[in-house]
């Protein structure tokens, strides 16, 4: 791809909060799609993010089963991100703070993601075409 | 002269900070540079016509280009084809391009 960029994105918040976090998934599919390499710098709550328990549930007062109530976890559109990557052979950098992984006990992950210190998010912004910073308030 | 990409997240009608953003967008057009203003989540409320609308619209008038994410307007029914003056609906892709030509982008 001639156009192929680098394209950094640094991740703070939870999931399951706010529509940031679905706004930056978004932004990242269309990054692989398009064949940009994507780095992710994720810290703070955002280390939750791929967190590998996360598991879809019933909805009681809904009178829903587990599988009617198709319950979305972002764990699941972040594997989806890497697999989308290596598909369209986009390289996708995820690196987990591992500081703020320790602070949560969130080190258990999805394959795929590493863990790193924001060393490594001076680096993606030293290497990338452009770097999004989206911050929590 | 440089591009900037300035994405607002926020509901003005939630938010003051939301005016010092538009301020900036227009400072920075009227200094000659090139403003895009992508409007996504709650920060396509003002693009229905309303009381904050005039505020957005003055900003497009500084020469910024206002720009609504069409998904978030479908969110929140807001028809793309009755926005408020001087913005336009568009996919969250003009985001990704314009960060992939480089466009200085600051998110509020």
């Amino acid at each position: 791809m001639p156009d192929k960029k680098s394209l950094t994105f640094v991740l703070m918040d939870p999931p399951y909060e706010n529509a940031r976090t679905t706004t930056a998934l978004r932004l990242m599919d269309i990054a692989v799609r398009r064949g940009h390499d994507i780095n992710v710098f994720a810290y703070e709550g955002a280390v939750n993010v791929a967190f590998s328990k996360q598991s879809p549930h019933a909805n009681a007062v809904h009178g829903r089963d587990a599988e009617q109530e198709d319950h979305p976890n972002p764990k699941d559109w972040v594997a989806a991100l890497f697999q989308e990557a290596e598909k369209r052979g986009s390289r996708l950098d995820w690196v987990q703070c591992g500081l703020c992984v320790d602070e949560r006990g969130a080190g258990e992950c999805i394959p795929g993601l590493r863990r790193g210190s924001p060393a490594d998010l001076v680096k993606f912004t030293e290497t990338s075409t452009n770097t999004l910073v989206i911050p929590t308030k | 002269m440089s591009n900037y990409l300035l994405i607002e997240s926020r509901d003005p009608f939630e938010s003051n900070e939301v005016a010092y953003f538009y301020g900036l967008a227009k400072d920075l057009a009227q200094a000659g540079h090139g403003v895009t203003l992508f409007l996504v989540q709650n920060g396509v409320l003002p693009a229905r016509p309303s009381v904050q609308a005039e505020a957005v619209a003055a900003v497009a008038r500084a020469g910024v280009e206002v720009l609504a994410d069409d998904f978030a307007l479908r969110e929140r029914g807001i028809a793309a084809d009755r926005l408020a003056v001087g913005v336009k609906a568009a996919s969250l892709e003009v985001v990704v391009d314009r960060l992939a030509a480089g466009h200085k982008a600051l998110w509020h």
